[in-house]
């Protein structure tokens, strides 16, 4: 490739960055800007709004919600999901296309889809009342897909050969599972129920459609409290958490998959 | 080996003898679920679109009828608003690909592999930094006296405030990492080689992208463009956050299912994006590109 081509490359490559990441910068300096109106450049320094946010009740309870949905609907998920990917990375047969169509349509369809179809599908037809327990059920529903493309892509890059190994060597399919298959895919379900998790935990459109009232995850609590005026700068180092929190799935995530996940969209 | 086995060992015999038994048991739970669930609640939704609610009561009513699809079809604000959303999903789209494809290009191709996983890390980061909170930047960001009309105005410009183009820019935002990915993913199975023949045939830099690298990434884009043109479909918080008075077939289905309380027409607008999308994957499914997710 020309000289010239490279340079605009690299360059389109560091203004890109420059870009995405700005805004996640101003964040974080506003979470210390003493001016609550977070005018720009920023003027003076204080802790004030951190020491404020750690003893939010709210917030502290919406963080509670929060972890207790992705929890569960991670847990479901990695069952789930790991059942599917072993179906039809070891399997051909017929539907198969369709099948692998329907564990992608709940995040290949728009959310707000997804959210008022269960609300529908909860209240109307089977008439349950909206609780924590709907919100779990929501989000199992679009979490499977990546715990599946984590699972799928570690099955495929394993192959047959080490099981094969272990049957011809005498093991039985409960011992080969449990002695190979299962250490090998260890990582990938981790990197799966963590990349999971922190979908879950940053998912607010389904969340308001299927979440009862009176509860609160934290994104919810986020959104409900963005344009009250004597809350922002609350909210401001709320949002500068999740931004330091969230580099930690995403680095272990990718650490533990050795690069599988890195291949995937959403995921 | 006339020993008796054990149980798990006459267990693992019997199921390794039945494949399709063991596929049977493997699907069942995820088909029940994403069956059940997923599709039940996709299908009651598409019948609830023919209902209407109760002008008194609020309550759902079974009764039959297009009505609701007459109003979308009929009433110019419903299909301003439709254009609007398509127009604007269309627009993010077209943006993060040209931002996305020189990026992931350099990545895929420039970047060292050591440099490689450090900038697939540095994409997915943001990715996962709550949606609510980019969001939220950019409303700062494009304020009166925020960063962007700070930086412009020694240019004597001002920045766009909020409204449709706050709106583009913020989803693009959003959705820039879901568009660099699938590209990487795709550039980094290109083999080099082809480039390099590509090359040693005579072909210009510009001749080996058009007729050799961008047929062959192609899939990779329209598997990225699945992400940001569903997306922004279906947004209603952007709008809410930056869109200033402009509105989107999600705050449609929001405002109908919260202040209205007509889950009935909610349902018969949310069908708009469902129907944009399946008709958008069908065509999608040949170039390859689900298998690029």
């Amino acid at each position: 490739m020309s000289k010239t081509g490279r340079v605009v490359l690299w360059t389109a490559l560091g203004v890109g960055f420059a870009v995405i990441y700005f805004p996640l910068l101003v964040v974080l300096l506003n979470s210390v800007n003493s001016d609550t109106t977070f005018g720009w450049p920023p003027k003076s320094f204080t802790l004030e709004w951190w020491g404020r946010a750690v003893t939010n009740a709210g917030a502290l309870h919406a963080l509670w919600t929060s972890i207790e949905a992705g929890v569960a609907a991670t847990a479901i998920a990695l069952v789930l999901g790991t059942m599917a990917a072993f179906a039809l990375q070891r399997y051909r047969f017929f539907g198969r296309d369709s099948i692998s169509l329907l564990i992608i349509l709940p995040i290949a369809l728009p959310g707000i889809v997804t959210g008022i179809a269960l609300n529908n599908a909860f209240r109307t037809i089977l008439g349950i009342d909206l609780g924590l327990l709907t919100a779990i059920i929501a989000h199992a529903t679009f979490c499977i897909v990546v715990v599946f493309n984590n699972v799928v892509a570690r099955l495929r890059r394993m192959g047959g050969n080490l099981e094969e190994a272990s049957m011809d060597l005498g093991a039985d399919g409960i011992t080969t599972f449990r002695l190979v298959t299962f250490p090998m895919l260890r990582s990938a379900l981790l990197a799966g129920g963590l990349l999971a998790f922190a979908l879950s935990f940053d998912e607010i459109i389904v969340t308001t459609f299927t979440l009862g009232t009176g509860m609160e995850t934290l994104p919810i609590w986020i959104y409900d409290n963005l344009f009250r005026p004597n809350q922002a700068p609350v909210v401001n180092v709320v949002a500068a958490v999740l931004i330091i929190v969230s580099t930690v799935p995403v680095y272990f995530a990718q650490k533990l998959s050795g690069g599988d996940s890195s291949s995937g969209g959403r995921i | 080996m006339t020993a008796v086995s054990p149980p798990s060992r006459r267990a693992s015999a019997f199921f390794f003898r039945k494949p399709k038994l063991r596929l049977g048991i493997l699907l069942s739970a995820p088909l029940l679920w994403l069956g059940l669930a997923y599709l039940g609640a996709l299908a009651a939704l598409f019948i609830t679109a023919f209902w209407s609610t109760d002008v008194f009561t609020g309550k759902v009513v079974t009764d039959w009828s297009f009505d609701n699809f007459v109003t979308l079809f009929t009433d110019s604000v419903y299909r301003t608003i439709t254009l609007r959303t398509v127009g604007i999903a269309l627009l993010v789209t077209v943006i993060d690909a040209v931002i996305a494809f020189p990026m992931a290009f350099a990545m895929a191709k420039l970047a060292s592999p050591k440099a490689q996983r450090i900038l697939v890390i540095a994409v997915m980061t943001p990715l996962w930094a709550s949606y609510l909170v980019k969001a939220y930047a950019w409303r700062t960001l494009l304020s009166g006296n925020g960063a962007i009309s700070w930086l412009l105005s020694p240019f004597g410009l001002s920045g766009p405030g909020y409204g449709v183009a706050a709106t583009v820019i913020t989803l693009s935002y959003l959705w820039l990492p879901y568009m660099i990915l699938p590209i990487y993913a795709g550039l980094e199975r290109l083999p080099d080689s082809l480039v390099d023949a590509s090359g040693d045939l005579g072909a210009r830099s510009f001749r080996t992208f058009r007729s050799v690298i961008l047929p062959l990434a192609f899939p990779a884009i329209v598997a990225g463009s699945i992400f940001t043109f569903s997306l922004s479909l279906g947004d209603y918080i952007a709008v809410k956050i930056v869109g200033g008075t402009s509105q989107m077939l999600g705050n449609v289905v929001y405002d109908n299912i919260g202040a209205a309380n007509n889950l009935p027409f909610a349902a018969t607008v949310a069908i708009v994006p469902v129907v944009i999308m399946l008709v958008y994957l069908a065509v999608v499914r040949r170039t390859g590109a689900l298998n690029n997710l």
